[in-house]
């Protein structure tokens, strides 16, 4: 993102308010905003999801089509995750090439997927070491207020759990739902000085030092994690992070899968 | 597949013979370019790396700079011939990753308040490739820096935890990345105990998490005393090259 300014003034507005337990929305310091969804939003992709967190809102789409194995999973499907943060979704984005970003967003997000395990790979593969499919799950950012992480975790989830592959438009048989369980749904907190908050705006990621995302799966065990921004955490952050995204992840988890 | 893969023998010995707790052999030296400003080369294991720093000096292009402070910029870079198969050149995303990563680790240690408009460009070669590149670029990038005279606050040293047949390990090899359950790559600021550095990827318990953090803490301190020793054979003065023969006044 090019440097993106924000008044000192509202730095400290945000932070004193943090002090206070308080956030700019009237959340609290572990509160998620708003969350809604729909799914099937686009006829074209085999699955797709379009969904608002708070203001931040983001589009996935999931095609699928056959190629070939890696050389070293041969009998393995492949999963390529890409983001794109374009100019309309906020000042700050530029077109043109991917943005350094842009990848740690999309390489967040597919960490959490693969490593979970919630795509069954192996199912994916059509014929060992000759024709395999590929999935391409890409995140488009329509307007942004902070915390795409989570906000593309959870639209990448929905549309996962929403795509069919179309196994009969290349005459490979009848089509079947991705084979998918899981929902490793991603934490993203953020430290001013010394307090951490979940799920930041746009203005609370300006005003942060560090961020930290972690993701979390059904059975509450940790699948991914990644410290950003240029600030630092101390060991007591990164564990009470931890420690509240595993109670965090049950409700947003059941939030996305009911639709509440 | 993998579940045939043995990574711990029944004596608790990892395919390359290491305890769980043991790093790889590291080996640290500062001053080895002669253009850069800074520079470091290690070797850890397999691993054959190279950081170089040019700076503070102007950032260039203009819209780059921070009138208030230096910029930090990184370039992490494989070899094309630094894996098993060959690498192609040029940016990808991962290397896009890691070097955003290292250069926001980075900019906690180095007063970069003191050089406003200015950037500090620092590259890292990973000549030969055998999992744990990013600490190692990490670490060597932090000896580099300090062998530059930039200002800072400490080195950071890196090291990753993982998981190998169920158990913490530290410094996972190749095999063992492949192979393993989870891997934890972290960068440690032993003067001030900060974490500037943390993903991971895999399975992991909060149990576990906390065991193979204690592990990769404890081993970056071990890591820094071999930053520390790199810079002062690196800057020693040798008495008996002097002039007056070392002679003391």
């Amino acid at each position: 993102m090019k440097r993106t300014i924000i008044p000192e003034i509202k730095k400290e507005l945000i932070y004193k308010l943090a002090q206070c337990g308080c956030r700019e929305d009237d959340r609290s310091l572990e509160d998620f905003r708003s969350i809604s969804f729909e799914t099937d939003v686009i006829s074209t992709a085999e699955g797709s999801a379009r969904l608002t967190l708070g203001k931040t809102d983001v589009l996935v789409g999931v095609k699928l089509q056959p190629g070939e194995p890696y050389p070293d999973k041969q009998d393995q499907g492949v999963l390529m995750t890409g983001c794109e943060l374009k100019p309309m979704a906020h000042p700050g984005f530029e077109s043109g090439a991917p943005s350094d970003e842009s990848v740690e967003i999309a390489r967040v997000v597919d960490r959490g997927i693969r490593e979970s395990g919630m795509l069954d790979m192996q199912a994916l593969c059509i014929e060992p070491g000759k024709k395999i499919w590929m999935v391409f799950l890409d995140i488009h950012v329509i307007n942004y207020d902070g915390n795409l992480f989570d906000a593309a975790t959870m639209a990448s989830l929905l549309a996962l759990h929403t795509t069919a592959v179309p196994a009969s438009r290349f005459g490979l048989g009848e089509d079947f739902p991705l084979p998918v369980n899981l929902w490793p749904v991603t934490i993203t907190f953020v430290k001013l000085r010394d307090i951490l908050m979940a799920d930041p705006t746009v203005n609370e990621e300006l005003s942060a030092d560090a961020r930290f995302t972690v993701s979390v799966d059904d059975n509450g065990h940790f699948r991914a994690m990644q410290k950003g921004l240029k600030g630092s955490l101390t060991y007591d952050d990164v564990v009470r992070a931890l420690d509240m995204a595993q109670k965090m992840s049950l409700e947003l988890r059941t939030r996305i899968q009911t639709g509440e | 597949m993998s579940e045939d893969i043995v990574l711990l023998n029944s004596d608790g010995l990892r395919v390359d013979g290491r305890a769980l707790d043991e790093l790889r052999p590291i080996k640290i030296e500062a001053g080895v370019l002669g253009n850069a400003d800074g520079s470091a080369y290690v070797e850890w294991g397999a691993n054959k790396v190279l950081a170089a720093v040019y700076g503070p000096k102007e950032a260039q292009p203009k819209y780059l700079q921070d009138t208030a402070k230096a910029i930090v910029q990184v370039n992490y870079n494989m070899a094309a011939f630094s894996g098993d198969e060959r690498v192609r050149p040029g940016p990808n995303r991962r290397a896009t990753e890691i070097s955003k990563i290292t250069a926001e680790a980075l900019e906690n240690v180095i007063l970069t308040n003191q050089f406003p408009r200015a950037s500090i460009d620092v590259y890292i070669e990973v000549l030969e490739a055998d999992a744990g590149t990013r600490c190692a670029g990490l670490t060597a990038a932090s000896v580099a820096i300090a062998d530059a005279g930039i200002p800072m606050i400490g080195m950071v040293a890196a090291c990753a935890a993982g998981k190998i047949d169920g158990h913490i390990a530290l410094d996972l090899g190749k095999k063992e990345d492949n192979f393993g359950q989870a891997d934890m790559p972290l960068g440690y600021v032993p003067g001030t105990g900060e974490i500037v550095l943390l993903q991971m990827d895999g399975h992991m318990t909060m149990v576990e998490f906390r065991k193979a953090m204690d592990m990769a803490i404890s081993a970056c301190e071990q890591i820094h005393e071999l930053q520390i020793g790199a810079l002062r054979r690196r800057y020693a003065v040798n008495y008996a090259d002097m002039d007056d023969g070392g002679t003391e006044q």
